[in-house]
């Protein structure tokens, strides 16, 4: 008996047709498809993309170079030097991180004192030569210059959260 | 002017003329092919609950284009220690046949290149030829998963056209014609004098072997990315590849157009004799029409990717299991059953066949 219900079953084909009619019936659905220049998807507050050195509304720049961010990183791949300014105050001469070595864990974001270096949301940026990897100092701040708003936001958006 | 036409077309010397038919039968053909391959990609992608491609021109229309154009300016790499003459003529080898199977296919009543008294063995000869380009692509390649890929699918190809074979005899027992034409002309009557509905098991035997000859999904393991990589076409780059492309998809179209032909009667119009229908406004779908041909003919093209967009692949002793001892017993059964019934006069074949 269960040898003829098999046999039954694969001649007419049966899952054949079932599985046709599920492949069918999508043919129809609605699509899913996220067309990405035009539509993003949404992404989180904490959001781990390129770095920035932000400062403060003086314009006078948060990081003090206690290199808490070049101890903490995984991959190595901040490299910092310093000195003491003109006024006494201790500030980087040298802030590079190297994006291809960087693993966008976000530790420096959370080792860092002064909320100086932070990942902004952006992940839409390439490089075109060799060596334009290395984020500098002044690289970093001109990022941090032009989206301060968004990363304040982010921030503000996340404090409740921390 | 039509008069001028039609002397300036009879004065045209007998080769020129079949040039030109040759012409207006496989230019069509190359843009369907092109957009068969936008249908697979687009259909497989709505199944997918994708869109598909959609970036070149109005909704994608002009993707096949776009990429016949980038496949033509690629270079053809011939591979170091390939056999050089071999390795160029295989593509021409897979895709003439695909192509020279169409001279027999009739489109309409008078519509057809050459109306051949044995044109479904002429087809049944042509589409085993086929296999000769996959065997040497694979073999001329000198790589060892072109020879792989095309071990499979001739294996499989051989397997399957067997199966075929004996499909397309109970078709001819049921026509008794090799004609196509008169195949077509053999199932006049309506939805209930088709071949499909006595032969139907031959019908799924046939539709599935032709998806196996044409190494399509389900049964594409003459090319498998994380085995063999391409397959038989591994080596193959530029327009030499594209040319492996348009003979597989006309190979689909082709088989598409012979179901629709031998089981679903082409050209002719399912509601023929439909008493109802005469008179009223939809009169005009009762007339045999090449709209009919060209709508069963994308119905099973259609139903080709739908298959892929279905189905996960066979293993490959499964194929062979598939092929040869299911398909071939069950064609050789429904023969005899067609015999015997025949015989008692029983069904459609007494009406359509006079002995």
């Amino acid at each position: 008996m269960r040898l003829i219900k098999h046999y039954l079953q694969s001649f007419l084909l049966l899952e054949m047709f079932k599985g046709m009619m599920l492949t069918g019936r999508y043919l129809f659905a609605r699509k899913v498809t996220v067309q990405y220049p035009e539509e993003k998807t949404p992404i989180s507050n904490r959001f781990r993309g390129l770095h920035a050195l932000r400062r403060y509304a003086n314009g006078e720049e948060r990081c003090i170079a206690c290199k808490l961010c070049e101890a903490v990183c995984p991959a190595l791949a901040i490299t910092i030097d310093s000195e003491v300014r003109d006024d006494g105050s201790r500030r980087t001469t040298r802030y590079d991180i190297d994006l291809f070595k960087c693993i966008f864990c976000g530790f420096c974001e959370e080792a860092c004192p002064v909320d100086s270096i932070v990942e902004t949301p952006v992940f839409e940026y390439y490089f075109e030569k060799r060596g334009e990897q290395i984020m500098t100092k002044e690289k970093l701040l001109a990022v941090g210059d032009r989206y301060e708003n968004d990363i304040a936001a982010c921030k503000q958006a996340d404090a409740i959260y921390r | 002017m039509l008069e001028m036409l039609i002397s300036v077309w009879n004065w045209m010397p007998d080769a020129l003329q079949v040039l030109i038919k040759i012409v207006a039968i496989v230019a069509p053909l190359m843009l369907a092919v092109a957009y068969t391959t936008y249908a697979e990609r687009k259909i497989i992608s709505y199944m997918q609950v994708r869109i598909g491609p959609n970036r070149v021109g109005p909704r994608g229309w002009l993707q096949p284009i776009a990429d016949a154009v980038k496949l033509m300016f690629k270079e053809i790499v011939i591979p170091t220690n390939a056999s050089r003459f071999l390795f160029l003529i295989a593509p021409v080898l897979s895709i003439g046949p695909s192509l020279a199977a169409w001279a027999v296919i009739p489109f309409n009543d008078t519509l057809l290149l050459s109306s051949l008294d044995a044109s479904l063995l002429y087809i049944l000869a042509l589409t085993s030829v086929g296999v000769y380009g996959v065997i040497i692509a694979g073999w001329a390649s000198n790589s060892k998963y072109a020879m792989m890929g095309a071990l499979r699918s001739a294996a499989q190809i051989v397997a399957y056209e067997i199966a075929m074979g004996f499909a397309l005899v109970g078709v001819l027992m049921a026509a008794g014609s090799l004609n196509l034409h008169d195949i077509v002309i053999g199932q006049s009557g309506g939805l209930g004098s088709w071949y499909v509905w006595p032969l139907l098991p031959l019908f799924f035997v046939y539709f599935i072997s032709g998806v196996a000859e044409t190494n399509r999904a389900p049964f594409d393991v003459a090319e498998g990315e994380s085995e063999i990589v391409a397959g038989f076409h591994v080596e193959y780059s530029g327009m030499a590849f594209a040319v492996f492309f348009l003979a597989e998809y006309a190979n689909i179209i082709l088989i598409a157009a012979l179901t629709s032909i031998l089981f679903f009667a082409g050209w002719l119009s399912p509601f023929q004799g439909f008493a109802s229908l005469s008179g009223t406004a939809l009169e005009f779908l009762m007339q045999p029409s090449i709209a009919w041909f060209l709508i069963k003919t994308s119905f099973f093209i259609f139903v080709f990717l739908w298959l892929r967009a279905t189905f996960p692949r066979y293993r490959y002793d499964q194929i062979m299991r598939l092929g040869w001892k299911v398909f071939i017993p069950v064609t050789i059964f429904w023969l005899l059953v067609e015999a015997i019934m025949f015989l008692m006069k029983v069904g459609p074949w007494s009406a359509s066949v006079a002995l």
